[in-house]
């Protein structure tokens, strides 16, 4: 047995300031098990793009036998879709989304980005998605060059294709004309509330998705819920964390907490996979620090997905819907919070819905945050991948719980001229209702 | 520079950056540039397999046909240079470490299944196809790939070969040989043959069986013909729970004593019990002294039959429990509880030293007491998961490799348990391979003339020793470690700090 012992030299390690705990690191037996769920393993096959080849390397960055700034490494972190796909299968508990994310916020610090990359992310992140307002006005641009007839003028010309952003076109959704604005709003049910919850309203979720957040309140509300879209939230976070910036979703999440925290509410019901990933994990955020760690811990808890609430009620019968749907699985929904019984028990529920399972339905669609915008190609492939599973069920709606995945899916479906509709499930069931 | 030969060949190749540089063109001429992996920093995540052991190779390869591996091994003997097959890197033996350093042939994207043939009961299948993989495809046609390591979901079949792996379902089954019809074999020479006939059936010498379980020292295998077993009617799991290990094990005896083989017959102690239920959630008891699961299968009356007997006999031995999977979820869950037990480990230490000897099974209490007497004298706790139905002992000595003080106690412990064994009338190994763990231990059992006539049947197909050396024969000391300092030194110009 060849003997690790101490570092010889000195190689750029981690600071001691948010790096990825060595503690995780060393869950790792190295049994492979992760292998084959994950997505970037399943399109290279090599060992690198695999969760235990990236926790080998942080753990030989951690040794000091390998430099924090080698190529490999930012590669390697960036390549991963962040999906959590080998933290549900890990059988030694290895928190595999505890280590990228500190990772990233690294290599940011060791390997700083060129002064417009870096003031391009503060306005994305700290601007964009850290103010609602500005968010709102962003969407309702786009929402606007899309109703305007803008866009049709622009597409004819050619221009997108000439600028390189034909593609990035084609991925942005229809953004409706009306979004939901937290200001303390109220959905009341029929008779006395069961239940008071709280709607996280989300940023993509609230404006570009606003109907979903609509529909929310309203089967919650159908279900014996008092429903109130808590004023001044914002944006989860998720986006920014992904990305190294670990400062501006602390931001967040404490704006968050506090608002969140005025109520006494019996639930916080997101409607967003990622979102709800990065809310019931905010606690990861303030090590070191007891007082915020303690309102994190707190805010988590309350925090359940709309398909997990649901699932805990006893639902009012919902009306006939005859369609036949496969149920696309969101990372953050099944690997992150392990929930994956839930959704498909709420669709069995729906008289008439039919569904049917597709292979691969929690293998990642490849829309993961933005990776879908900054690593077109393998994205594509995973979308590939995931539309051939979907299209071979022969459904005539994907079902999804998350608005990355939905966007990315229906983006594919476009680009093949398939007339398969793509929706959150709580579009679904608010449309059974409906249908009563 | 070329002209130093054998064991320092890697060092040169090293050494010299022309040399490599050269190398990797000609195998970037073979497979195509992101087919091969040679920057010292990526070649880190290939230093590993599941077991202990490390080692940097010069190069890895990822080919996806027969031909280019042909011709990678053609350029290795060109390059005097080891050459070790790896599949997906599970296994425990350090079969898959390129201890020589060398060029490391990758075999996970030469994963198609070639053809399946259920008339013939039997599958062609490329060496990276995964093990659960083929049962996954022939299933629906009422056929699975029987034997089935714990690691089957993301094991190779071409490492399976290599190793002759083994598996729960092994006990009524048989190993990996027992299911091997044919291989298309590329030579440490690079020609490549073919060990049985077209109808996978052996006429004169039994080639396939010689190679199956050669650990990749025989060559490397591009095209394995497996045979196909249809699935049992009704197959119905029981988990027995024990105060004691001994108690759990004394019922092995009598199960198989009374004349029954199972499907498969498990056990697990209380340490095991705790890890996997921490990770599945599985229902096995956290405050046993261990557990048998057993699987019993076969026609449907005869398998309720069975059923009841078992339950008898574990009752009859102190099971306080013996509750019957009523779901198909409810086996796999199960089982995915017994198969994950090995990672759910890491949540008890940061690392495991598995051990894989065999007793006869009537020694098994006995073994099992010796093997708590080893963690009380080294200090560290050890989880035994293993297939008691064929006395396949599986003690893991949990320790932290970054505390040297625990290193010698583990090697010490291990040494001793294989000891025993031997002592026992066991062997040191029932499934996962010598490779380079065990090397040392499989002196003590076969003597230098049984090690030699092995070492001489090798030569037949390896002559240079260039495919997988230093693996199952005992070590030759001397020059490797000033090699290595060598090598460091090299790699640390590159960032690499090899430690």
């Amino acid at each position: 047995m060849a003997i690790v012992t101490a570092p010889t030299a000195k190689a750029m390690g981690f600071t001691e300031i948010d790096a990825p705990p060595r503690s995780i690191i060393d869950r790792c037996v190295q049994c492979g098990f992760c292998l084959p769920t994950c997505p970037t393993y399943q399109l290279t096959f090599s060992e690198a793009s695999s969760p235990r080849g990236r926790i080998h390397l942080l753990r030989a960055v951690s040794d000091g036998r390998l430099d924090l700034r080698a190529a490999v490494v930012r590669e390697q972190m960036y390549q991963c879709l962040n999906c959590r796909a080998c933290e549900a299968v890990c059988p030694s508990g290895v928190q595999y989304g505890q280590l990228v994310e500190p990772a990233r916020a690294q290599i940011e610090q060791a390997h700083p980005r060129p002064l417009w990359q870096r003031m391009f992310r503060t306005f994305i992140f700290v601007r964009v998605f850290g103010d609602m307002r500005m968010f709102r006005l962003a969407s309702g641009a786009i929402a606007l060059y899309q109703h305007s007839g803008l866009r049709t003028l622009v597409r004819r010309t050619g221009m997108l294709k000439l600028l390189g952003l034909d593609k990035q076109d084609a991925l942005l959704p229809e953004v409706p004309l009306r979004f939901v604005i937290p200001s303390g709003q109220r959905w009341q049910p029929q008779g006395s509330p069961h239940h008071h919850v709280g709607l996280f309203t989300g940023c993509i979720m609230s404006t570009a998705f606003a109907p979903t957040d609509e529909a929310t309140a309203r089967v919650l509300a159908r279900n014996g819920c008092e429903v109130v879209a808590v004023p001044d939230q914002g944006c989860c976070g998720a986006l920014a964390l992904h990305a190294g910036e670990a400062g501006t979703g602390r931001e967040n999440a404490k704006r968050n907490i506090v608002a969140f925290e005025r109520l006494e509410l019996d639930a916080i019901i997101v409607n967003a996979a990622g979102c709800g990933a990065a809310l019931k994990e905010y606690r990861h955020l303030f090590h070191g620090d007891p007082e915020w760690s303690r309102r994190a811990e707190r805010f988590s808890a309350s925090v359940r997905d709309v398909s997990e609430f649901l699932d805990t009620l006893d639902l009012v019968p919902p009306g006939r819907l005859d369609r036949v749907v496969t149920y696309q699985e969101p990372c953050h929904l099944a690997h992150a919070q392990r929930i994956t019984a839930a959704p498909r028990r709420l669709l069995a529920k729906i008289p008439g819905v039919r569904l049917v399972e597709m292979e691969e339905s929690s293998l990642c669609c490849g829309s993961a945050g933005i990776y879908n915008v900054i690593r077109p190609e393998f994205s594509r492939r995973l979308l590939e991948r995931k539309l051939k599973n979907a299209l071979q069920t022969g459904a005539d709606t994907i079902i999804s719980a998350n608005p990355g995945c939905i966007m990315q899916v229906a983006s594919g479906l476009r680009e093949q001229g398939k007339r398969v509709r793509v929706l959150h499930i709580v579009d679904l069931l608010d449309e059974a209702y409906r249908s009563v | 520079m070329l002209q130093v030969r054998g064991l320092l060949s890697t060092m040169v190749l090293e050494e010299s950056k022309s040399v490599h540089n050269d190398l990797i063109s000609q195998l970037q001429n073979i497979v195509g540039a992101d087919s091969v992996v040679s920057h010292p920093a990526e070649l880190l995540v290939y230093e590993y397999d599941a077991s202990l052991d490390r080692h940097l190779p010069a190069a890895v390869v990822l080919p996806q046909t027969t031909q280019q591996v042909v011709e990678i091994v053609k350029l290795a003997n060109r390059f005097d240079l080891p050459v070790v097959p790896r599949g997906s890197g599970t296994g425990l033996s350090g079969g898959a470490i390129a201890i020589k350093g060398g060029i490391v042939i990758v075999t996970t994207r030469m994963n198609h299944i070639l053809s399946i043939d259920y008339a013939n009961r039997r599958a062609t299948v490329q060496p990276g196809v995964i093990n659960a993989d083929l049962t996954h495809y022939t299933e629906h046609a009422g056929f699975f790939y029987a034997p089935d390591p714990s690691s089957q979901k993301v094991c190779t079949i071409g490492g399976n070969v290599a190793e002759n792996s083994g598996g729960p379902h092994c006990l009524s089954y048989g190993a990996t040989t027992n299911h091997i019809l044919d291989l298309e074999l590329v030579l440490p020479t690079g020609d490549v043959i073919h060990t049985s006939g077209a109808d996978g059936d052996q006429h004169g010498l039994d080639l396939t069986g010689t190679v199956v379980g050669s650990e990749g020292t025989f060559g490397i295998a591009t095209e394995v013909t497996v045979r196909l077993t249809p699935l049992p009617e009704d197959t119905q799991v029981l988990l027995a729970i024990f105060r004691s290990v001994d108690e759990a094990s004394n019922t092995v005896s009598a199960i198989i004593g009374a004349g029954i083989i199972p499907a498969a017959l498990e056990m697990m102690d209380g340490l095991c019990c705790q890890a996997i239920e921490a990770a599945y959630h599985a229902g096995y008891p956290p405050d046993a002294g261990a557990v048998l699961l057993v699987e019993l299968d076969g026609l449907r009356e005869a398998v309720e039959e069975l059923v009841d007997q078992v339950s008898t006999i574990c009752r009859n031995h102190g099971a306080g429990e013996v509750r019957r999977a009523r779901s198909a979820a409810e086996r796999a869950a199960l089982w995915a509880g017994r198969k994950g037990a090995l990672g759910a480990l890491g949540r008890l230490a940061p690392n495991y030293y598995i051990q894989d000897g065999v007793v006869p099974r009537t020694k098994l209490p006995e073994t099992l007491q010796f093997v708590e007497q080893v963690s009380r004298d080294i200090r560290l706790p050890i989880a035994n998961v293993f297939h008691a139905g064929d006395g396949n002992l599986h003690p893991n000595i949990l320790f932290d490799r970054q505390d040297p003080t625990n290193i010698e106690r583990t090697l010490r412990g291990g040494l001793e348990i294989l000891r025993f064994c031997v002592e026992k009338g066991g062997v040191v190994s029932g499934e996962h391979g010598i490779g380079l763990e065990k090397r040392e231990h499989i002196a003590f059992l076969y003597t230098t003339e049984d090690l030699a006539v092995m070492a001489r049947l090798r030569d037949c197909f390896n002559p240079r020793q260039l495919f997988n050396p230093d693996k199952i024969f005992p070590p030759l000391r001397g020059c490797g470690e000033v090699r290595d300092q060598r090598v460091a030194a090299r790699l640390a110009k590159e960032g690499i700090y090899a430690v």
